[in-house]
């Protein structure tokens, strides 16, 4: 069995008060949390955060870890013999050995004042308790047209699951999960009974998707509805056109109302992404004005004409606002 | 290695589940909910029900006050603060995503 200093885990000695214990958690535990914490591997560091707060919380349990002495962490170690019976481990007939278990089941099967069940903590209880199988929150990352016509996902997950014995051991399992159309970027979906398998009759836990839209490369979803970038010519803008625009559905003509600025947005009703119940969003285009990289010799002559003869100023405000203010 | 197939369901407000589904699904108590309720954090989609049934979107948010009353040891007060101040970060992280879906590629 592998040691793990929960002292150093928490940043406490090993001679500090319940307060001290109590505090230092909190503190690591604001920062760590997994609903708090963006930050990678927070959910792996908040575990080994609880399963040294729980232990070292409750007195029986921490008098207990104060008896296997001091190692390094990482060190094998084997706890005095009489320890499996002692802890509910269920020694002798179920081929039970301390280097198949980790430090937490061993505490875990202590009892007392546990943590939250099911996140990867040990049985927690010794046999005839059941209890439920760990709920599972997975990222499901989907493109856009799928989310537009529905899709069936396959998510290869490593998951912990009780053995005969009451043991946690990681199984690989493949799950196939049909997204129905009408999926957008932050929805849940939960799949009853999918999660980690529960012990001695608890029930199974339920496996919940994340949906993720994968970046597309024209489409941006808000919602349901889509945000397309238009790129249009200073006449089209200028004297309205009717151009072919990209939608989930196929190519589609949008007449540009002249006078169009840069920023105005076109809509196209119900050209977004489905709902679940009810209209589809919108496709919204973002009228983008561009003017030509480089000008051929006609068309700078154009311009030049179009400059001398217009007596546009858009820049009126500033001589109006500058005289009235300042 | 098994492989499972399983229709899935949305966790929106076209979904409603009762308040022992709720219990169940977020590991709170039915007092502790029921205690949301009288705070305001979580509303019922008929007040006038007794114990009612629920938007299933709450789901998602009473599954993360499960997991707060849990590790934070809070009590239903401090748990409706803290749903507040999540479900405004909710929305304004809505409203940033949809923001930057507003912004020119180029802009962004």
């Amino acid at each position: 069995m592998k040691y793990k200093d929960y002292y150093q885990t928490l940043g406490v000695s090993r001679d500090a008060s319940a307060a001290d214990i109590k505090k230092a958690y909190r503190k690591l535990a604001q920062k760590h949390h997994p609903d708090v914490s963006k930050e990678a591997g927070a959910e792996e560091r908040f575990k080994d955060i609880a399963e040294a707060y729980t232990t070292l919380k409750d007195a029986d349990k921490r008098a207990a870890f104060d008896r296997l002495g001091s190692h390094a962490p990482g060190e094998d170690f084997r706890p005095p013999p009489d320890w499996g019976e002692q802890f509910g481990a269920q020694p002798g007939g179920h081929g039970f050995r301390f280097e198949d278990i980790d430090l937490s089941d061993l505490f875990a099967g202590l009892g007392g004042t546990g943590g939250r069940g099911g996140r990867g903590g040990g049985h927690g209880g010794g046999a005839g308790l059941s209890m439920p199988g760990e709920d599972f929150e997975v990222v499901a990352p989907i493109s856009i047209e799928d989310a537009a016509t529905g899709t069936l996902v396959e998510l290869n997950l490593s998951v912990p699951e009780y053995d005969a014995s009451g043991r946690l051991a990681r199984t690989p399992r493949v799950f196939k999960a049909r997204i129905p159309k009408g999926a957008t970027h932050g929805q849940r979906l939960r799949l009853r009974g999918k999660g980690g398998k529960g012990f001695n009759g608890g029930r199974d836990g339920d496996l919940y998707l994340n949906i993720e839209l994968k970046p597309h490369p024209l489409f941006r979803p808000a919602g349901h509805d889509l945000y397309l970038d238009l790129p249009i010519a200073p006449w089209e803008a200028a004297l309205g056109a009717t151009v072919a625009v990209p939608t989930l559905a196929g190519s589609v003509h949008l007449k540009i109302p002249a006078g169009t600025m840069t920023g105005q947005k076109l809509r196209l009703a119900r050209r977004g992404l489905p709902r679940p119940e009810g209209e589809a969003g919108d496709l919204f285009a973002i009228a983008q004005l561009v003017v030509p990289p480089t000008l051929t010799e006609r068309e700078r002559e154009l311009f030049g004409e179009l400059a001398a003869g217009s007596t546009f100023d858009p820049r009126s405000h500033f001589t109006k606002e500058g005289s009235d203010g300042n | 290695m098994a492989t499972e197939q399983d229709e899935t369901a949305w966790m929106t407000d076209h979904c409603r589940v009762t308040l022992a589904e709720l219990a169940s699904l977020s590991g709170l108590p039915d007092e502790v909910l029921r205690e949301l309720v009288d705070c305001g954090a979580l509303a019922p989609l008929d007040p006038r029900e007794g114990d009612g049934t629920f938007s299933a979107h709450y789901v998602v948010s009473m599954r993360t006050a499960g997991r707060l009353r849990s590790d934070f040891e809070l009590d239903a007060n401090a748990l409706a603060v803290a749903l507040s101040f999540i479900e405004r970060i909710r929305e304004l992280e809505e409203q940033l995503h949809a923001a930057r879906a507003q912004a020119p590629r180029r802009l962004r």
